[in-house]
């Protein structure tokens, strides 16, 4: 562990690989918070199966490549799989907890979350698997730091579609009657709109937002049946972190994960990546309650 | 009014509407729980090719049990418990190997040094074992508290259940106890049967002592307190009651049952590892929760209930759906949490709340203490 | 009886761009029974909020019985005998009416070893004495949960009752309440005072009521102190007359 901090100190430019590597993740994590947030703002729902449409997501992407699809394509086609997916899912499950507790709500997402897991891993098998475009690398600084293509398309191609969404939830009808849904459900049902439908129609994005996350993730590292967990929590700790509705925050802590799990795995080895999430996890509570204590209240 | 004329109502008070199925079961009471613990005692010479899994049936019943304390009476929905669990587990093998030998060395993934341990060894160090697991996971319970004390609702579910899953990742991290590879437990020096009957008795105590404990415990003021904090936390504190104090005691009760039972699990399996036998976060740490739901938050059966309900299904659909288990887990989580939030007993206290001495409007009654005091000495003057 | 149980001092207390309280200063003097009136938005529960410990104040200082509480936690002011009502009543709702008193026994001489005992007849007999005092004797064993709103909020004031303060803080007590319910809630309002010796601070809209029951008003306006003194005095001052009617 030692060895590898050392290395970092002596030779800087690895920092650079890093913190490039860990920005151009971070924008996937960044994503999948968002929805996360968007879900938990609009309904309520604290969606713990978050990760795992992610990775449903990467394995629609792959076996569209597995059919032989070219890779880029699986972007869309994960999309509208998991659109329908969360359309799906949202009538069976989700429409019956919205307006439950809390705990319930959460239970439900985690009994989908279960269902998935073991879904993909009868139907794919527990084999990690891995997309390649073949897009190669950008070689910098003497062949120390190389920047891979993929990654970069895939960094671009998160922010276009996190523009996307934020035009449409300023200028399209769905996106006004969103955002007023999550700002007050009632006022809203009082002013003619159908929150019902808000409902599912914000579920339905959330799955096409991870489907999208999730064909990046498997181009540019590698998924298998279970690592939906890690993903669920990564986007816990952002939106706990960075807060409900404040997109900004979150993509910037998005980011600064990225960079930190980044760090933490080269420091510390890739057998720590785990850990290093759920540490994240705590402090964050951590710090969260001392915050709130400050002004007497409590995290909830 | 004066002092004196209170006491006097005192003994009205006892003269409780009789007739209540309550009332007349309580005659019978002593001589259930002398039976339901003879047929218990008796499972493993009925069915002895079952032991040990009514020794697991036995550890879901504790679960429940434990898990209720702080979730269902106390509203503290926590997915963290079973954190206790593998604590307990994890302590009873260090002291058990510890006490005679070196730890590091025995847990050494190459296993070359390989103790063996005399009879006497084995059940010294289980007996302190044993007890280690309760006590020092009930004082884990209170050192860790404040981790998670400020956090309400859905982020005390998923920080409690962040305390599981990081003791597990940093205990595989560690050497000392095993790592990733987990700790192979002492052999059994004894035959088979003995140990499956050993095991099961001593999961039968901590499941009767759990229940008798608990069953003292909800009736004293402690019982009350977390129910208040249960129904409205911010008002219980408006009122100046300690929450703090009582929020960790509930922790640590729970802590200090589910220690023991980790003890005796890991014994029973023979092979210990951080995360899928020590701190099963996704598996037994859910089931906990679910067990109690499906029979009844809140309530001294439901959990008791709810385990043996879900173990039993469990197991069936271990044997008929393999491969799928998961997939039913996962889609009964959804069934239970949606239509079954009121659980089995709870359902039972709407259809029927005479059965548990809950008053329901119109029943005829003294409208005042004057009144009361008119009526029973026209009786006693009778 | 001059001798102030509640001093509050210049406080100030913003929430975020909101002034809610600026420079308030208030005397509540023992045994009394103190109106805080004002228009909506004009900081009362706010500063009852400041009082009784639920946030932190910005400047300032609150005093009880002489000592100071600003920096103090909700559940230390309430087991030194400062309690308040909330404006939606809150009771437990799935304990039944003697639970909820026998709960609301005050904890400032709770032991742990106390923790562990059962209820004794005395606590249940004071209970049952209270209950029947506000009226809700016959329904001690229903559910909390299930009480009309009025039930509840008597219900709430004798828990509160049971808890032997020295003072109470009544958010709006009449509100919500039917008319012909109200003289019977004011009745034991009073009762409470003269004869549980309990000094009452009052947040009230209903000017009948207050008026007829304090000692000293307090009105706020806009977060700040606008008028103190008599009942008679404060209803014929031209300001308070005009905040409520709103001309500036």
């Amino acid at each position: 562990m030692l060895s590898n901090l050392s290395v970092l100190i002596n030779a800087p430019v690895f920092n650079i690989s890093l913190i490039v590597d860990g920005v151009l993740i971070g924008a996937i994590f960044a994503l999948a918070a968002y929805g996360l947030a968007l879900v938990w703002g609009v309904t309520s729902v604290k969606n713990l199966a978050q990760g795992d449409f992610v990775i449903m997501g990467g394995y629609c992407a792959w076996y569209a490549t597995y059919l032989g699809v070219p890779p880029l394509l699986g972007l869309p086609i994960a999309m509208v799989v998991m659109a329908l997916f969360g359309w799906v899912t949202f009538h069976l499950v989700v429409k019956h907890v919205i307006h439950r507790d809390l705990f319930t709500s959460l239970l439900a997402t985690f009994g989908m979350a279960m269902v998935i897991e073991a879904g993909l891993n009868l139907g794919f098998g527990a084999d990690v698997q891995s997309v390649n475009p073949g897009f190669g690398s950008y070689y910098l600084f003497g062949g120390l730091v190389s920047i891979s293509k993929m990654k970069l398309i895939a960094f671009v191609l998160a922010g276009l579609l996190a523009v996307g969404i934020v035009i449409f939830m300023k200028s399209s009808r769905m996106g006004r009657a969103i955002r007023a849904t999550a700002q007050d459900p009632r006022a809203a049902r009082v002013l003619g709109i159908d929150t019902e439908k808000v409902y599912a129609f914000t579920f339905t994005l959330n799955a096409a937002i991870c489907g999208a996350a999730g064909a990046l993730v498997v181009m540019i590292w590698v998924i298998h049946p279970f690592i939906g967990v890690s993903y669920s929590i990564r986007s816990f700790v952002i939106v706990t972190a960075a807060g409900l509705g404040n997109l900004p925050g979150v993509i910037a802590v998005g980011l600064a994960m990225g960079i930190l799990e980044q760090f933490g795995g080269f420091i510390m080895g890739a057998q720590y990546e785990q850990a290093i999430v759920v540490l994240l996890l705590l402090l964050v509570l951590v710090v969260r309650q001392i915050q709130q204590a400050r002004v007497r209240q409590v995290v909830q | 009014m004066s002092v004196q004329e209170a006491s006097r109502f005192a003994d009205e008070r006892a003269a409780v509407p009789s007739g209540t199925l309550g009332q007349k079961a309580a005659r019978f009471k002593p001589l259930g729980y002398a039976g339901l613990l003879a047929a218990c005692a008796a499972v493993p010479f009925v069915f002895p090719g079952y032991t040990n899994t009514a020794s697991v049936l036995l550890l879901m019943v504790i679960f429940a049990l434990a898990w209720d304390v702080q979730g269902g009476q106390m509203g503290y929905n926590s997915l963290g418990n079973i954190f206790f669990f593998g604590a307990g587990m994890y302590i009873s093998a260090v002291f058990q190997i510890g006490l005679w030998t070196d730890v590091g060395a025995y847990t050494r993934p190459d296993g070359l040094v390989k103790a063996t341990f005399t009879a006497q060894q084995y059940y010294i160090g289980l007996g302190v074992g044993f007890i280690a697991s309760g006590i020092l996971s009930a004082v884990l319970a209170i050192a860790f508290g404040w981790i998670v004390f400020g956090l309400r609702g859905p982020y005390f579910a998923i920080g409690s259940w962040g305390v599981a899953v990081a003791a597990g990742e940093l205990l595989s991290t560690v050497e000392w106890v095993g790592g990733g590879g987990g700790i192979a437990m002492p052999a059994f020096p004894g035959d088979p049967g003995f140990r499956k009957l050993l095991f099961y008795y001593m999961m039968l105590a901590v499941a009767v002592a759990t229940f008798a404990f608990l069953r003292w415990l909800y009736t004293t003021r402690f019982g009350l307190a977390l129910n208040a904090i249960r129904d409205d936390e911010e008002k219980a504190e408006a009122m100046g009651i300690h929450t703090t104090r009582y929020k960790t005691l509930a922790w640590t009760i729970s802590a200090f049952f589910l220690g023991f039972s980790g003890a005796i699990f890991g014994n029973i399996v023979a092979f210990i590892d951080p995360r899928n036998v020590a701190f099963p976060t996704l598996t037994f740490g859910i089931y906990m929760v679910l067990m109690v739901l499906l029979g009844g938050k809140g309530t001294l059966w439901g959990p008791i209930i709810g385990a043996v309900v879900f173990d039993v299904i469990k197991e069936v659909t271990w044997t008929y759906f393999l491969g799928w288990q998961n997939v039913v887990l996962g889609l009964l989580i959804i069934v239970i949490v949606v239509f079954f939030e009121q659980g089995i007993v709870g359902s039972i206290k709407e259809w029927r709340p005479e059965w548990f001495g809950i008053r329901v409007v119109g029943k005829a009654e003294p409208a005042t203490r004057a009144e009361m005091a008119a009526a029973s000495k026209a009786e006693a003057a009778e | 009886m001059s001798e102030a149980i509640i001093e509050v001092e210049n406080v100030s207390k913003t929430f975020g761009g909101v002034v809610a309280n600026k420079d308030v200063s208030l005397r509540v003097e023992k045994g009394s029974i103190t109106g805080l009136i004002g228009p909506n938005g004009s900081g009362k529960t706010t500063l009852f909020n400041s009082i009784v410990g639920y946030h932190p104040i910005d400047s300032g200082s609150i005093r009880f019985e002489g000592r100071e509480i600003s920096k103090m936690q909700v559940q230390e002011i309430a087991r030194l005998g400062l309690l308040r009502t909330f404006q939606q009543t809150r009771v437990y709702g799935k304990m039944n009416c003697v639970d909820n008193m026998l709960i609301s026994i005050p904890h400032r001489k709770a032991r742990l070893r106390h923790i562990f005992g059962r209820y004794t007849t005395e606590d249940v007999d004071k209970a049952e004495i209270l209950l029947e005092f506000v009226g809700l004797y016959t329904k001690r064993f229903l559910l909390a949960g299930g009480l009309s709103f009025g039930q509840q909020r008597l219900l709430e004031f004798a828990m509160a009752l049971m808890n032997e303060p020295a003072v109470l803080l009544l958010d709006e007590p009449t509100a919500g309440i039917n008319p012909t319910l109200i003289n019977g809630l004011i009745e034991r309002l009073r009762r409470a005072n003269t004869d549980f010796g309990i000094t009452l601070l009052v947040i009230e809209h209903n000017m009948r009521v207050i008026m007829n029951m304090a000692d000293t008003i307090y009105c706020l306006a806009h977060g700040q102190l606008l008028a103190s003194g008599k009942p008679a005095a404060i209803q014929n001052d031209r300001r308070v007359i005009d905040a409520y009617l709103g001309a500036h």
